[in-house]
């Protein structure tokens, strides 16, 4: 079983697919879930502190917005760990979104400097695209074996 | 029990510098709540591509398409929180261009912001409450006549004043350099009151602003305890005389300062604060002292010099201060450093403060600062306009105050 981060992060549909055929997506859910501090299930789950986008600073130096820092403190240990990746570019809001631009371009960045297996696809706009694509994913995580492709 | 306030917040990523926290709890200080405009994402597809404006980042689309909802009347609030992170300038010109949309577009009363993950609810307190005074005061704002007998004090960081007002004439006033903040403006409230002939006792209603203003207002028993954005605006379009219509206002203040964008005496779009000491009064305050004058004295010297001989550059206190002590090293002649020192300051001032507001003539310049010529000249050479510096432009906090306590005599 691989670690398999995915882009965007927030996309259930990308790790529910990952789950199904075997292995373990990292992505936002993961990280949140650590921040968890409200009163009910139901309360908004993100309860991050100034401290988080210290914590960033591994990933993007002090002249970098806040906003980019605390995201990077979710993400940056999740890329770190990860044995792959995949990566949707140009999605749909509903399949999946990350609210930084910059964050965003600096999480592709990393996770191409891991020099990991890594399969980066663009959204389907049809239905056969759309089959195609699901496709591909499939066959990139079955060559995924025991974390290495 | 009141109402709250409900603030509309339009941001991208307060959350993830971890200070979500302390804009509600800022806005919970003045009894307000601030929440997210709900739209569908339907409308967010069709809003965005309709304002626009084809930035990237997701957060400043959402922002956008809920500026839409709420200039379109689709999600009712009272005022609008504009917030983004400092040093980005994607989101800075969405906050500018959100800022200058609902402006024109709207009633709604809107302050912008660029957050680090160091802001503080305290940090955020004075917008918040000009924000809630606007919403729910519009009556009280509306007063363009002080009656009766009154008193305004403003607690400055720099300076304390008092002004005492009897049917609409000025008939005290007291300024002193704040010390110990109660003693200060028990010294100032005294010199007020003799100069006008009156006790306490005398007065119809008491208002206080400025940074002491809850303290001393607890203390001498204010019927008016409220936020200097507000109040400054209120006294400057009431002294010079531009009540109605649209109007600038400017506070180059102690510690920081305030560019009001205001229309028929009600602030509409305000920025406040300051990069550094070096776009501030502090640092006219520390040029004078290195060049032997009073700061009385500074702006006619200046009127005197040409800033241009001198390179100068106050966006830090402390790089300005090294140009200052080079300048006067190298054998620059005085009035050409205080002309140089006005001029960066006035400089610093329009390009990190002035860029968040529409400037609209009449600009009125008040607050100590106003006093100094040299100044005054330098931003309206920057503007391309005549400034106007009302009578009493230094008390502006305390007439504001004194004109708005009125309105309390008859329950407004």
């Amino acid at each position: 079983m691989a670690k398999v981060f995915i882009y965007p992060a927030t996309s259930l549909m990308l790790s529910d697919l990952v789950a199904r055929f075997g292995h373990k997506p990292l992505g936002s859910a993961i990280s949140v879930r650590d921040h968890i501090q409200t009163a009910g299930f139901e309360s908004p789950p993100l309860q991050m502190t100034p401290d988080d986008p210290k914590k960033g600073l591994k990933y993007a130096a002090v002249e970098v917005p806040s906003g980019v820092r605390g995201r990077m403190s979710l993400y940056g240990p999740l890329i770190e760990d990860a044995d792959a990746a995949i990566i949707v570019n140009d999605s749909d809001y509903a399949f999946g979104c990350m609210g930084c631009a910059r964050t965003n371009e600096l999480v592709k960045f990393l996770i191409k400097e891991r020099k990991m297996p890594i399969i980066e696809l663009l959204y389907p706009s049809t239905e056969e695209e759309g089959v195609t694509f699901v496709r591909s994913i499939r066959s990139f995580l079955d060559s995924l074996k025991d974390g290495s492709p | 029990m009141t109402v709250p306030v409900r603030i509309a917040q339009l941001s991208c990523g307060p959350e993830y510098s971890g200070v979500q926290n302390e804009i509600n709890e800022a806005a919970r200080m003045v009894d307000a709540e601030v929440f997210y405009p709900d739209i569908k994402l339907s409308e967010l597809r069709r809003d965005f591509d309709s304002f626009g404006l084809d930035v990237r980042s997701p957060d400043l689309k959402l922002a956008i398409a809920r500026a839409k909802a709420l200039v379109d009347g689709r999600v009712n609030a009272d005022a609008v929180f504009i917030a983004s992170c400092f040093r980005c300038a994607e989101a800075a010109i969405v906050r500018n261009e959100l800022r200058r949309f609902i402006h024109e577009n709207s009633r709604l009363p809107v302050v912008s912001y660029s957050f680090t993950e160091r802001t503080t609810a305290a940090t955020l307190l004075t917008r918040m409450e000009a924000l809630t005074t606007i919403a729910r005061r519009r009556a009280l704002l509306a007063r363009e006549v002080q009656e009766g007998i009154t008193m305004g004090v403003d607690s400055g960081s720099s300076t304390t004043k008092a002004i005492v007002m009897k049917d609409n004439v000025v008939v005290g006033t007291g300024w002193k350099p704040t010390t110990e903040v109660m003693k200060s403006a028990e010294d100032v409230i005294t010199t007020a009151l003799e100069e006008a002939g009156l006790h306490m006792e005398d007065l119809d209603a008491v208002g206080t602003t400025g940074y002491g203003r809850f303290l001393v207002g607890k203390k001498i028993g204010a019927d008016l305890i409220q936020e200097e954005l507000t109040v400054n605006s209120k006294g400057a379009v009431y002294l010079a005389d531009c009540q109605h219509g649209p109007s600038t206002v400017l506070d180059i203040g102690g510690m920081d300062n305030k560019a009001i964008s205001v229309q028929d005496g009600i602030p509409g779009t305000f920025t406040m604060g300051g990069i550094c000491a070096g776009a501030s009064g502090r640092f006219l305050e520390m040029t004078s002292k290195r060049l032997g004058v009073e700061i009385t004295e500074l702006g006619p010297l200046a009127m005197n010099g040409k800033w241009d001989k001198v390179a100068m550059n106050s966006y830090c206190i402390v790089f300005g201060t090294q140009s200052l002590v080079n300048a006067l090293a190298a054998g620059s002649f005085r009035e050409d450093v205080a002309a140089a020192a006005c001029h960066s300051v006035a400089e610093q001032v329009f390009e990190q403060q002035l860029q968040e507001v529409d400037i609209k003539e009449p600009v009125i310049m008040v607050g100590g600062t106003s006093l100094i010529t040299g100044l005054v000249h330098a931003m309206g050479e920057l503007l391309q306009t005549n400034i106007v510096v009302p009578r009493y432009s230094q008390y502006i906090g305390a007439v504001g105050s004194a004109l708005l306590a009125s309105g309390f005599i008859k329950g407004e």
